[in-house]
């Protein structure tokens, strides 16, 4: 028991407390710090799960890529400097009454589960997982791929600055890709 | 550190990310919240593969690349969101339709 009460308090403090932070700060900007320190006290918890190549990959995609997107999302699309975000009392409640029962009903069936049959296995290595990602997850790995080129191309055609010349010649093919007009 | 108390944690914060989702008001924060949701997921996936033996690692791997993608397209979506109405608050998204 002991040793769930402090996985309890090290939980809290890894992820528990930042992921909160991440819901509650005001500052969008401290918002996504938050999120970088919620991210890698999950890649401890992978580490500490035997997991240190996803400890790895969580550091460098989630840690060192989507943060710095979002740092810059956010700091593109901030009207004045310092601006908070307001949020609204009926809504905090609301949201507070969806998490607690979300939390209440998901806690309750897994506190009621028997896990006895769980039991700590030796997790796959490196090498297994790059063998099993380019062997039997083959099909999977490649759409994944594709997936990520698709990303990239519709990331670059959504926020792609539009011809500010209004006389601009249109596409050829009749697309009309002007402020205003995506669908 | 027991099965248990991993998914309460996950199950934690995914709870934590629906409370975001829900006060929230600004588009990129309710990106933050769906990257809590998305971690507690992932969370679930390797403490099942760590207790049981389940083929979490490459599933965790698969996930991260959805949600990377998930975040480049909705940023860019939030960037032309601003353009157009000089601010990410998402009452001004009421004329959205569909």
């Amino acid at each position: 028991m002991t040793a769930e009460l402090g996985f309890g308090i090290l939980a809290f403090f890894l992820v528990g407390f930042p992921a909160l932070r991440v819901v509650t700060s005001k500052d969008l900007v401290r918002a996504v710090l938050w999120l970088a320190v919620t991210l890698l006290g999950t890649a401890v918890l992978y580490a500490l799960l035997h997991a240190p190549f996803l400890a790895g990959v969580q550091v460098l995609t989630y840690v060192g890529g989507v943060v710095t997107l979002m740092v810059f999302g956010v700091m593109v699309t901030r009207k004045h400097e310092g601006t908070t975000v307001a949020i609204d009392g009926a809504n905090r409640v609301r949201g507070a009454v969806l998490a607690l029962a979300f939390f209440g009903v998901v806690a309750s069936a897994i506190v009621r589960t028997d896990l006895s049959s769980f039991t700590p296995v030796e997790t796959p290595s490196t090498q297994d997982l790059a063998m099993a990602l380019l062997d039997r997850y083959l099909i999977a790995f490649e759409v994944a791929s594709v997936l990520l080129l698709a990303a990239i191309i519709s990331a670059v055609v959504l926020a792609r600055r539009r011809d500010p010349s209004p006389d601009a010649v249109e596409p050829a093919d009749g697309v009309n890709l002007r402020e205003g007009s995506v669908p | 550190m027991t099965l248990r108390a991993l998914l309460l944690v996950a199950t934690a914060l995914f709870s934590l990310g629906i409370y975001g989702l829900v006060t929230r008001r600004q588009a990129v924060a309710l990106l933050l919240s769906i990257e809590v949701m998305a971690n507690a997921a992932n969370l679930v996936f390797v403490a099942f593969a760590r207790y049981g033996g389940a083929p979490g690692h490459p599933l965790v791997l698969f996930a991260l690349a959805i949600t990377v993608a998930e975040v480049a397209v909705g940023l860019a979506l939030v960037l032309l969101f601003y353009r157009r109405h000089g601010d990410t608050l998402l009452e001004m998204a009421s004329e959205a339709k569909g």
